[in-house]
């Protein structure tokens, strides 16, 4: 019985446009668009340019590159998007941990303005100030967000920013002459992939918290991980269960009695802006996904950025330049005595940054706090409906109120039906809808995590619900029409045993050719 | 909404009471308070954050963006001839049409199913990729080069089972501090000299630094300075008979005219697609690259997303999906080949369709005119008295190294006063580059008129004189 009854899935067919590959089109001699002719005196002045270059280091064949004519170009890539869903077109709340909210379209449009995208990074100071008043502001911005004392909105991502965090923890214990003893980070199972393999890159060894039975990182286990080699934590709160720990100021606490740092992955603060920060949980760190929280658009996976924010003692070791005000002009300070160097070209993803700013100030503090009220009463409503499906579950913390999201677990279904988290996803695509399973391992079994974000109406909600209900009861009375599923995608069930074999695999249409077609060989 | 108790923000629908009350009954609840119930009051934030009033109206909104924005100059309201990582090239308006469309726009990680057209359209930037560096793997795009030179030498030293990297002093030094910041504490690097009086690099250090610890050599072609390095296969040849792997940065807007470094030795081959249409954006318009040959050692280190081509059940079908998965922190965490999330994607796909636009014949036509261009800047500006072009004998592509010390000026002098006449001079390299002193790194590009070089020229006599 689905817990929405009124509401009916859509007859939805995702287009499907057969669309060949780029390489297959057009014809010898067409041209997509034309270049300049040389002016003449600069032709009569140089010859024709190549005359001056070493004969083996001109290039002999041209680049095979497909040769098509501009319109049609534009259709081949417009058919392409048209088979991408995209979230401004989807009820996009089955890509939990990730955020997916409006990304407002004048934010767009004042992005792409040449006031901005004109810009070159090294211009002098004087002809850039808007800009970076806009950095400086943002940074004020997420001081009073977190509480923190200083940011740098230089990494590119989230993963970025948890590898600046990695860079300043060796360069803190390298300034107290304990970097060599302390080589271990501490981590949670919960806590994104990055949290774990972006220090690893630079020699850390990585111990992960594993959640007690209420589904919280273990503090009798971080007794047993913490010691004179701690060199940090990096942990969220809530994590992708959804379920605040309340006990985070003991964890920060046990890893600073031992020396540590604490470094805080926001990822999941869409819930508690304004309402529960970083300072007061005692964290040295903290990042907040600006394409997450802060709305800047995913881009079929970025760009994207990480706002890394520090405690007043970690400042100094901040990746350069910094943003500073004078009073009376904007400037890049390059002058931070014990900086790390840099994470990422230039002062980080610019449009990004702006597009955060234009974000935050249109909401104000009321604004962010109804954001997070409202994504926290969407999530509570959306798990009371889920619950109420069968098969699904919502392992931990039962009777809690949950933040932002949930993970849940098909794995009831799956026993009584043989249906899994994956045929389920493949069969809401039928509906219109994404649904995502969950970052490895999978701790909770047959795992999905909705986020609902603060964006969706109720209505939507409950189509999203709609739509479990649907493929839930399908799995019960006709679980093939699942099995079989996605029957209204843009493509059929994809034939995979290639990806892993190295005789097969093909990255490229070059090696396609190779491979597949005994070409070029 | 301070003064407006009850307004319904556009952003937020449940905020409508009517709504907000349904769902709380629903809950069971009768304020949204007790949803926090399990953050303990001592973790409550208690101040209140001191943000500007809201915008609330998109006038207001807009209007206040554009007034902060309108205190830039861009390199569109003056000429411009900075590079040094980012460079002004000319963007074709499809590729913005493009990368605007909503779905492309706003898609994240959606399966090979619903968003197949974003695995398509990111399997076609690489191959086409492919086709320029004349190489059979190219990775989903990361954050820029540094990130795309850092993997490259991470891989490098995982292939070759060594831990020490010789990295050429003519690479941008930003990049340097990226890479040496990425392989800290884990990688050795040692810096091969570049010879001075050619800008390119110094073969006997080269022979006198490698060794059978060396994993790799990382250089740059064309070099930070824009010299072309033509020695690319003496180059690789001394490396491989160490047993090491040769890394080149390649600028792909140079690959219609230059031969790619795979043809002369090159294992892994990286940079930046900014040049291919995307915008400057004050250097946020970055995204990196990594290619490499299709052997089975090579692809298992990328810890990068990489879309293959694959079969579906219908015939003829094509299908897409991640090749070998399990390499990644995604699938593996700690144990994953470094480590991949959200990177550069967009900017993957309007490279496809620039390359796709300018075609063979376009990326000749490109490659030929910013040789012409800037070598008729170099010509110029060399017949200015008291200005010399370094490595004016080496061949350039697109920027080169201007030397100011004659004229007993500092760059930041020059540049000031160029300002003022609507133009931004070369990068200054006097901090980056001590030993070249007051020099500066111009770039001249497709987008540069022989009036606009005409009047840098004018400018800098003006200012010399």
């Amino acid at each position: 019985m689905s817990p929405v009854k009124k509401i009916k899935v859509r007859n939805f067919h995702q287009a499907k446009w057969d669309e060949p590959i780029i390489f297959e089109l057009g014809t010898k001699g067409e041209r997509g668009i034309l270049l300049p002719e040389i002016e003449g005196e600069i032709e009569a002045a140089v010859g024709d340019g190549l005359s001056k270059i070493p004969k083996h280091m001109i290039r002999k064949q041209p680049p095979r590159l497909p040769e098509i004519s501009q319109m049609q170009i534009l259709k081949h890539y417009l058919r392409l998007s048209q088979e991408t869903l995209g979230a401004d077109l989807n009820v996009d709340i089955g890509q939990g941990t990730c955020t997916m909210k409006y990304s407002p379209k004048i934010n767009e449009i004042l992005a792409t303005s040449p006031k901005l995208t004109a810009l070159h990074p090294s211009q002098p100071i004087s002809t850039v100030q808007g800009i970076l008043e806009i950095f400086h502001k943002t940074d004020l911005f997420l001081r009073e967000i977190s509480g923190l004392d200083q940011f740098t909105l230089q990494p590119a991502s989230g993963s970025q920013a948890i590898l600046t965090m990695s860079s300043i923890i060796k360069a803190y214990h390298e300034d107290n002459g304990e970097n060599k003893q302390r080589d271990e980070i501490i981590t949670t199972i919960f806590s994104h992939p990055s949290d774990a393999a972006a220090p690893a890159v630079q020699g850390y060894k990585i111990i992960d918290i594993y959640p007690n039975q209420e589904g919280l990182p273990d503090l009798e286990a971080l007794k047993e991980a913490i010691s004179d080699r701690t060199a940090g934590l990096f942990i969220t709160n809530p994590e992708d269960t959804g379920i605040y720990n309340p006990k985070i100021k003991e964890f920060t606490r046990m890893i600073h009695e031992v020396g540590g740092l604490c470094g805080y992955d926001q990822a999941n603060a869409n819930g508690i802006l304004g309402i529960a920060r970083a300072k007061e949980a005692d964290f040295d760190m903290c990042f907040f996904n600006l394409h997450k929280t802060f709305s800047s658009p995913h881009g079929c996976g970025g760009p994207s950025a990480g706002a890394l924010g520090v405690k007043k003692e970690l400042i100094k070791f901040l990746p350069i330049p910094l943003v500073g005000y004078n009073g009376s002009e904007y400037y890049l300070d390059y002058d931070v005595s014990h900086t790390i160097g840099k994470v990422r070209s230039y002062y980080g993803v610019v449009s990004a940054v702006l597009k955060a700013y234009l974000w935050i100030i249109s909401l104000g503090k009321e604004g962010l706090e109804e954001v997070s009220r409202i994504a926290v009463l969407n999530n509570n409503y959306l798990l009371k409906k889920v619950l109420e499906i069968s098969g699904t579950s919502a392992p931990y913390a039962e009777g809690h109120h949950r933040i932002e999201q949930v993970r849940y677990s098909w794995s009831k279904l799956t026993e009584e039906t043989g249906i899994t988290t994956e045929d389920i996803t493949n069969r809401m695509i039928d509906f219109g809808f994404h649904m995502w399973s969950s970052h490895h391992p999978f701790i909770v079994p047959q795992p999905f995590t909705l986020e609902p974000t603060e964006s969706y109406s109720k209505a939507e909600i409950d189509e999203y619900i709609a739509g479990l209900a649907k493929v839930a009861k399908e799995a019960y009375t006709n679980p093939e029409i699942v099995k079989n599923a996605p029957h209204r995608s843009v493509v059929h069930k994809l034939i995979t045993n290639s990806l892993d074999d190295p005789d097969k695999w093909a990255i490229t249409w070059r090696a396609y050719l190779k491979k597949w077609k005994n070409d070029r060989i | 909404m301070n003064t407006k108790k009850n307004l319904v923000h556009p952003y937020i629908p449940n905020s409508a009471p009517e709504i907000k009350e349904k769902m709380m009954r629903e809950i069971g609840i009768d304020d949204i308070e007790e949803l926090y119930n399990d953050i303990p009051d001592f973790l409550r934030f208690k101040g209140r954050m001191n943000l500007p009033d809201p915008l609330l109206s998109e006038i207001d909104l807009k209007s206040h963006a554009e007034r902060i924005l309108s205190k830039n100059t861009t390199c569109q309201e003056s000429i411009s001839f900075l590079g040094g990582g980012c460079w002004q090239h000319y963007v074709p308006a499809i590729c913005d049409e493009i990368n605007q469309r909503s779905e492309f726009l706003t898609a994240y990680a959606g399966e090979p199913y619903e968003d197949h057209g974003r695995f398509h359209a990111l399997f076609e930037y690489a191959s086409m990729m492919g086709e320029l560096l004349e190489m059979d793997v190219v990775n989903v795009p990361t954050y820029d080069w540094g990130q795309a030179a850092s993997t490259a030498i991470m891989m490098a030293t995982r292939i070759a089972d060594r831990t020490e990297i010789l990295v050429s002093e003519s690479i941008s030094p930003d990049r340097l501090l990226i890479i040496q910041n990425y392989c800290n504490p884990t990688l050795k690097i040692k810096t091969l000299k570049t010879d001075y009086e050619t800008g390119k690099i110094d073969l006997v250090d080269l022979e006198d630094t490698i060794s059978n610890k060396t994993a790799g050599v990382y250089f740059e072609n064309p070099s930070y300075f824009g010299c072309i390095e033509d020695q690319g296969t003496k180059i690789s040849t001394i490396i491989h008979d160490n047993d090491a792997l040769c890394i080149v940065g390649a600028d792909p807007v140079s690959l219609g005219v230059l031969t790619p470094p795979s043809s002369y030795g090159a294992d892994i081959v990286c940079g930046d697609i900014q040049g291919l249409g995307i915008h400057m954006q004050y250097g946020g318009g970055h995204a990196g690259f990594i290619a490499t040959h299709d052997e089975e050692k090579f692809v298992m280190e990328y810890p990068s997303r990489l879309f293959g081509v694959i079969p579906t059940i219908v015939k003829g079908e094509y299908g897409f999906g991640d090749v070998t998965y399990d390499r990644t922190s995604f699938s593996k965490r700690e144990k994953g080949k470094e480590f991949i999330g959200t990177a550069a994607a967009l900017w993957g796909i309007t490279a496809g369709v620039y390359l796709a636009l300018l075609g063979p014949r376009g990326m000749q036509d490109l490659g030929k005119l910013i040789l012409q261009k800037s070598q008729y800047a170099m010509e110029k500006i060399s017949t200015i008295d008291k200005i010399d072009i370094i490595f004016e004998k080496t061949p350039h592509f697109k920027e080169f190294v201007v030397d100011f010390n004659k004229t007993q000026k500092k760059v930041s002098e020059i540049n000031e006063l160029l300002v003022k006449r609507k133009i931004f001079g070369g990068k200054d390299l006097s901090k980056e580059f001590p030993n070249l002193r007051e020099s500066a790194l111009f770039c001249v590009t497709e987008i540069h008129k022989k009036d606009d070089i005409d009047k840098l020229v004018l400018g800098l006599e003006g200012i010399i004189r």
